[in-house]
């Protein structure tokens, strides 16, 4: 079996990093659209969730387009670091982002606006502050939509190919991933090399759904109040 | 956090309150005034009438239209809204302190506890504040108070009804609050346990002093409580004073309702007699403008008056022959048309000019052998008559 395991550990490497930034970028932009009651929310609800219902392609090419030497972003980029951002690791790790962005902060925001409003009210009679509320009482009431959210923005950046090969191309090693990796093999016609890699993707993808259900199903049989809704909503 | 401003000492609440909902459907507005003294003050009233939104209010969890809100002379909330001539509205000054730093302590209707806290982290979670080992002492001590203490590392899902309802109060008290706030806290607990978690938040409260605002529909927690009731309906308060004050010698029919008088009529003042300290009433029967004579206390009105008259079912005595020799002034005849067993009673109905409703225990239907459609005698003291304004 010729496994591509660079390609492999790089797409690896990337989701983590995204799922890494999406859960850290990811849970004031949610608690902001679970809490917040601004008349134009509506806009950066749709403006996020847009990935969602957009060609990869379509987002990719507006990202090369963003990231390229003759944007603003890419210029000042290029000024800091002497190099595009296009065709490298760091431009598909923003790619991702953008387009995993609602697998990771609707499941979030969805969980935080199901916590009971009578535990937020209960903590700021005790005197904490709506940090601390949010750090004590809504995230662990929200776990098992964080722990969804984190698993699909993790399993939908390892599967990705449109942004990608439009951001990144194919370069081994740098942007190269398992998707991709397939896709060059079909196209050299080279179909057990494929299937190995195809059926790694399979395996390790339903292990993640699994540890997700798994962790999930736990958590509600510990405390019933806490999990009012599926791991997958 | 900051530290308590008022710290236990034994301060009034003065709450006045105006707020305005506009829903779709209709529209309520909860205009209230009352000052709530250290020691219990019992809202009494049927739901809906207002009074978790008014907790809410000194809670800080909502915001009233207008109003003041205050602990001793620490304002929580100041908003007066001017109408000068143009009639638009200025605002003049206005507080409004946020909820956490309030220092209000609330029992949620539905408690709140944390499921994924234990008790103990439950007690801890308002004095965060505090050193470790002070605070674990301090919510221990709490706990302790209370009765909790074995089940400090259960979480709450864990624990009865009625031990949440330790804890939830512990959690309060806990923070050394002002002012507590409690809404319906005994609602789903049976007597006994409600009677000692009553006496161990009386015993606290004795070393505390704060103003315990207590929300209740039951009847039975307003008289069990004492001290000072407020009855709301509709948004308003429609009657204070001590239970016995509200709930014995009502004026507004209202109140008597909720206060449980079974038998309600319209009436009017036949005659005044000072020299007695009676009168005569006519009770208004419905159809037929029959009338049946009854002696009441006397109350500041003139003869031919419009009143209501109130008696309680288990007021009113019932014999099957003509009683002699009693100091009750009223004995009526009538006829018994139903006799409805309510679990561990009877409710009989007897048609004597107007209907009346008597409560019997079952011992007393079996000794008596009654049966519908017999002729009784009903027996109503004088004091048992209670006049309200219609």
């Amino acid at each position: 079996m010729s496994i591509d395991w660079q390609a492999f550990r790089l797409t690896l490497e990337l989701a983590v990093v995204v799922s890494a930034i999406l859960f850290a970028a990811g849970l004031p932009l949610a608690y902001w659209m679970a809490f917040s009651r601004w008349r134009w929310k509506f806009l950066v609800e749709a403006l996020v969730s847009l990935p969602i219902v957009l060609p990869p392609t379509v987002l990719g090419f507006y990202v090369l387009v963003a990231l390229g030497s003759r944007s603003p972003l890419g210029r000042w980029w290029q000024s800091f670091t002497g190099h595009t951002l296009a065709f490298t690791f760091s431009g598909l790790v923003i790619g991702s982002i953008l387009y995993s962005l609602p697998f990771a902060v609707q499941p979030f925001a969805a969980a935080f606006s199901s916590v009971d409003h009578k535990f937020i009210s209960a903590s700021a009679t005790l005197g904490a502050s709506p940090f601390r509320t949010f750090v004590r009482v809504i995230v662990p009431l929200s776990k098992p939509g964080l722990i969804t959210g984190v698993a699909l923005a993790f399993a939908h950046t390892m599967g990705e190919f449109g942004v990608v090969l439009m951001v990144g191309g194919n370069i081994p090693g740098v942007t190269r991933t398992a998707s991709i990796a397939i896709y060059d093999q079909v196209q050299a016609f080279n179909y057990a090399a494929a299937n190995s890699m195809a059926l790694l993707l399979l395996i390790f993808s339903f292990a993640v759904m699994v540890l997700v259900y798994g962790l999930n199903r736990n958590r509600s049989r510990q405390s019933p109040r806490s999990a009012t809704m599926g791991p997958l909503q | 956090m900051t530290a308590p401003i008022l710290n236990s000492a034994s301060a009034t609440l003065a709450v006045r309150v105006r707020k305005r909902f506009v829903s779709p459907e209709s529209e309520f507005l909860l205009e209230v005034d009352f000052v709530a003294l250290p020691g219990f003050t019992i809202l009494f009233g049927p739901s809906g009438a207002g009074k978790t939104t008014l907790l809410d209010c000194v809670a800080g969890l909502a915001l009233p239209t207008e109003g003041r809100i205050a602990i001793g002379n620490h304002v929580l909330f100041e908003r007066n809204v001017h109408r000068n001539s143009r009639a638009n509205h200025r605002e003049s000054s206005q507080v409004n302190i946020p909820v956490a730093k309030r220092h209000v302590g609330y029992v949620l209707q539905d408690l709140a506890l944390f499921p994924h806290f234990t008790v103990a982290q439950n007690a801890e979670y308002g004095i965060a504040h505090l050193p470790r080992t002070d605070r674990k002492q301090r919510a221990a001590a709490m706990l302790e108070e209370f009765r909790i203490g074995h089940l400090c590392s259960r979480l709450p899902g864990e624990t009865s009804g009625g031990e949440r309802q330790r804890a939830a109060l512990a959690r309060a008290l806990v923070t050394d609050p002002c002012v507590l706030l409690l809404d319906e806290p005994l609602a789903a607990l049976d007597a006994p346990t409600k009677g000692r978690i009553l006496d161990d938040l009386r015993r606290w409260n004795q070393a505390h002093h704060i103003p315990i605002l207590y929300v209740t529909h039951s009847r039975e927690e307003v008289l069990a409580l004492g001290d000072h009731v407020l009855v709301l309906e509709n948004g308003r308060i429609l009657a204070q004073g001590t239970p016995h004050q509200v709930l014995r010698a009502p004026l507004q029919e209202t109140v008597a309702q909720l206060a449980g008088f079974e038998n309600i009529f319209d009436a009017a003042v036949e005659s005044i007699h000072e020299d007695r300290g009676t009168m005569i009433c006519n009770l208004l029967a419905a159809e037929d403008g029959n009338f049946v004579p009854l002696e009441t206390p006397l109350v500041r009105a003139n003869i031919g008056a419009q009143m209501r008259v109130g008696i309680r079912a288990g007021d009113i005595l019932l014999a099957i022959a003509a009683p002699a020799g009693l100091s009750a002034r009223n004995v009526i005849t009538g006829k018994l048309i139903s006799l409805d067993r309510r679990d561990m009673m009877i409710a009989a109905r007897v048609d004597c000019g107007v209907e009346m409703e008597v409560y019997l225990t079952l011992a007393a239907r079996d000794a008596l052998r009654l049966q519908v459609g017999q002729g009784v005698w009903l027996v109503i003291k004088t004091h048992s008559c209670h006049l309200m304004q219609k």
